[in-house]
């Protein structure tokens, strides 16, 4: 290792891509001075990524160029981008699952010896370590990290590579409040310390007002607008992303919860994919007319909660729904009225290959309106069923017959949301329902999951972004190591009392890089 | 001598012989499989190098020599699999079986000339010189091979652990977006991955038909490389499991002409399916219903 190279900027001249017909960019300028934290913003299919995608020889831009240092540089493959100096941080992680963090640093080096003399490498990454913010266990598997703790090491892997300038794609959705504030401030110190720049691809308007110097606003592909952070208000950022000014107002919550308990869970366990015990919930009530927030760092049991629930994963323990035993057969979830809305929903409540109708229809295809059963299937009621989403929901797809896999992600979760939310619910359970969605559809989404709640259906909402949870519950529970350890109306509520609760035993013990939340 | 120790000698003499094809075909099919591909084919490669070994030492009198021209006819059969799956839409479990039957078919159509004459195969090392019993002796001598294939396979944990080479191999069978995102070459890394791993297995081949049993005929192969397959499995892609899995399958596979030895005819066919029990049970034992296969490459199409 070298020592430290100094930050670089970048600019972008004139870029545009094309894929097929769409066009995806057009004619974007963007200017990133060397030692700042540079905020890309834009809603979803703004371009940002595809933007960032040239930059770092993913793609290759149709027309213009990058300046880098202000030189010509030719990006045509990653290893172009590499050599540069430029890095990123992927919204979806790029490291081995199954190589510890140590053999995922070392071979993302560039220039790896033939023979890796791993006692030396040892010494030298574990006085790279000694240097960072964040300590993360060489000689954990990548594939036990949690979410925010592979972050981390995709951000340490950037800083072992001593990058000049650093793309952070979306780097606080994983991230408790806490932890997103101190990586993005250590990302400023970076910047502005001279290090290296850094660029942050986000949605969330709080970061970049506290922590980025310069924007550059995408829309449709297209410039919206750039400036200094400083002389721009919120309104005028979220103006220059959706093209009018737009508040998002907060749902209207009407009524209380009622007294009748709709999802009792007693003494629910359930093991993780390595057979470890992973969730004991000791109690857990939703009412009807009422949202229960599940609030907690990712990986402590909430996606083993949705999926014991959601009929995915084996669990012992009792769950009833009106009273009812409920085992998620489809048989009980249609008498109870039970929905699920799952995180990664193409992948965990969509067929991919089966088209919009089809997939619009998995609740009730097989039920007729009587609530008898169905042997042939109504073609036309399911068209005009899906049909009736798709208005009601603005999903934008080609045709009701594409392949859902083809859909982008926000219309997918749309589709998901009609579909689950469509009749008469009673019991909701979701899931991070707003991950990568754009401002405009997390308001969307938000009050809907508000009207389901306003017209008596009883919802247990699971999210790691706690201002979600603060704004849509009534009641928050916070889950550590797949434990209920906290309990609290939502009203008046402190977000930091509520992210101590996430945090205690890990900051405490100071085992936050234990590979998994084992139960004691 | 006791019953016991006649049994106990005759099963170390038959680990020592029989696993040594499992072990190459496993060791080789392990290499192909870390890269994030299968190689059903392996069978048809294993038959092939038997014929094409059999067939260079009888025609040039160096069984060596017939051993490495099984490596080569492996590494081309393998090649040829791994350039087709490489394509768009081509399912590496079809195309391997497609592979297995284009094996045997090529081995049976130009071996028929080599099912009669005698090939010179390869001499054993005697390497129980210490020992005054001559059931230990002839025990302990073992062929060449078997010794090659455990320095291949401490060679290729080394080389998973330690090299280049070997954590690029693992990125690409683990996960492509991150091969991707460090600019590794996927089909490339792949093919030569098949490619060499098939050369491993044509010398399983070349064992079969030069060391033991010793003679090239159409029913050589009794499977050895599907169930390599099953070892690799077993061995939970380690290449050292390999030789331990190995070893316990050819121990076990040994067990029935051992008991003959000694007079225990019955049950024979039984205490011939000892070593696939034996499987089974081990498997039953380490796996668990809806727990994810441990060490298993993220990239094997039957993984995704």
């Amino acid at each position: 290792m070298t020592t430290a190279k100094a930050a670089v900027g970048v600019e972008a001249a004139g870029i545009g891509k094309r894929f097929g017909a769409f066009t995806a960019l057009a004619g974007i300028d963007m200017k990133v001075r060397s030692g700042t934290v540079h905020g890309l913003l834009g809603e979803n299919g703004a371009g940002k990524s595809t933007l960032v995608k040239c930059l770092m020889g993913y793609y290759r831009a149709d027309e213009g160029g990058f300046l880098v240092d202000g030189k010509e540089a030719a990006i045509a493959r990653p290893a172009d981008a590499d050599a540069l100096g430029l890095g990123m941080v992927y919204q979806h992680f790029t490291l081995v699952p199954s190589m510890t963090v140590a053999e995922n640093l070392v071979i993302a080096r560039g220039q790896v010896p033939a023979v890796i003399n791993w006692g030396r490498e040892r010494a030298a990454l574990d006085a790279f370590m000694a240097r960072m913010p964040f300590p993360i266990r060489l000689d954990a598997t990548v594939g036990t990290l949690s979410a925010g703790e592979r972050q981390k090491t995709e951000i340490l892997k950037q800083l072992y590579l001593q990058r000049r300038l650093l793309v952070l794609d979306e780097p606080t959705s994983v991230l408790t409040p806490r932890e997103a504030e101190e990586m993005l401030g250590l990302m400023q110190g970076l910047a502005h310390g001279g290090t290296a720049t850094v660029v942050v691809i986000t949605h969330k308007l709080s970061d970049v007002t506290r922590f980025t110097d310069e924007v550059t606003v995408l829309r449709r592909g297209r410039l919206a607008g750039r400036g200094k952070t400083a002389g721009l208000s919120r309104g005028d950022l979220t103006a220059m992303m959706i093209g009018e000014p737009h508040a998002p107002t907060r749902p209207e919550r009407q009524g209380g919860a009622e007294a009748a308990v709709r999802l009792t869970v007693r003494n629910l366990r359930a093991a993780g994919d390595a057979g470890q015990p992973v969730l004991d919930i000791a109690a857990l009530d939703v009412r009807a007319h009422e949202i229960v927030g599940v609030a907690g760092v990712s990986g402590n049991g909430q996606k083993e909660l949705l999926e014991a629930l959601g009929g995915q994963r084996p669990g012992g323990g009792a769950v009833r729904v009106d009273g009812t035993p409920y085992a998620a057969t489809r048989r009980q979830s249609q008498a109870l009225r039970v929905r699920v809305i799952p995180e990664e929903p193409l992948r965990n409540g969509c067929v991919p290959g089966m088209s919009v109708v089809d997939n619009l229809n998995l609740r009730l295809f097989d039920q007729r309106e009587d609530g008898g059963r169905r042997s042939w299937l109504d073609l036309g009621g399911m068209r005009r069923r899906a049909a009736r989403m798709i208005a009601g929901y603005g999903v934008r797809a080609a045709s009701p017959e594409v392949p859902i896999g083809v859909l982008s992600g926000g219309n997918v979760q749309r589709c998901v949301l009609a579909r689950e939310l469509d009749g008469v619910v009673s019991l909701l359970v979701v899931a991070n329902p707003c991950f990568g969605l754009d401002v405009k559809a997390v308001a969307e989404v938000r009050a809907r999951l508000m009207a389901a709640r306003n017209a008596g259906c009883a919802i247990l909402l699971i999210s790691e972004d706690l201002d979600e949870i603060l704004e849509l519950a009534d009641r928050i529970v916070v889950m550590r190591r797949g434990r209920v350890v906290h309990e609290a109306p939502a009203a008046g509520a402190d977000p930091h009392a509520i992210g101590a609760h996430m945090l205690d035993a890990q900051a405490a013990g100071g085992a936050r890089t234990e590979p998994s939340p084992a139960l004691a | 001598m006791s019953a016991v120790e006649t049994v106990l000698i005759a099963m170390l003499a038959g680990a020592l012989r029989v696993s040594t094809p499992f072990l190459f075909v496993s060791l080789g099919e392990c290499l192909t499989e870390r890269a994030g591909r299968i190689n059903l084919g392996n069978e048809g490669v294993l038959v092939l190098g038997a014929m094409v070994a059999y067939a260079t030492s009888y025609l040039t009198g160096s069984p060596w020599l017939g051993v490495l021209a099984a490596a080569g006819a492996g590494a081309a059969l393998g090649g040829l699999h791994g350039v087709l799956c490489a394509l768009t839409r081509v399912n590496d479990v079809a195309m391997g079986i497609a592979i297995l039957l284009a094996g045997d078919g090529i081995a049976f159509f130009f071996g028929k000339p080599f099912v009669q004459p005698s090939a010179p195969g390869l001499p054993g090392l005697p390497l129980g010189g210490w020992s005054t019993v001559p059931q230990v002796q002839s025990a302990l001598t073992v062929s060449p091979l078997f010794p090659l294939g455990v320095a291949v396979a401490f060679g290729m944990a080394w080389m998973f652990r330690a090299t280049r080479l070997g954590l690029r191999l693992r990125i690409v069978g683990d996960s492509a977006d991150a091969a991707r995102a460090l600019g590794l070459p996927i089909n490339r890394t792949r093919l030569l991955a098949t490619a060499a791993g098939s050369a491993l297995a044509g010398i399983g081949g070349a064992f079969l038909s030069l060391v033991y049993p010793g003679s090239w005929n159409e029913s050589l192969s009794s499977g050895q490389g599907l169930m390599a397959v099953a070892l690799v499995v077993f061995a939970r892609w380690s290449p050292v499991g390999c030789l331990g899995a190995s070893l316990l399958f050819g121990a076990a596979g040994a067990l029935g002409p051992s008991l003959q030895t000694v007079g225990v005819t019955s049950y024979y066919y039984l205490f011939y399916a000892a070593p696939f029990v034996l499987t089974l049970l081990v498997l039953v034992a380490t796996v668990r219903p809806g727990r994810a296969v441990r060490g298993m490459p993220g990239e094997l199409s039957i993984a995704r």
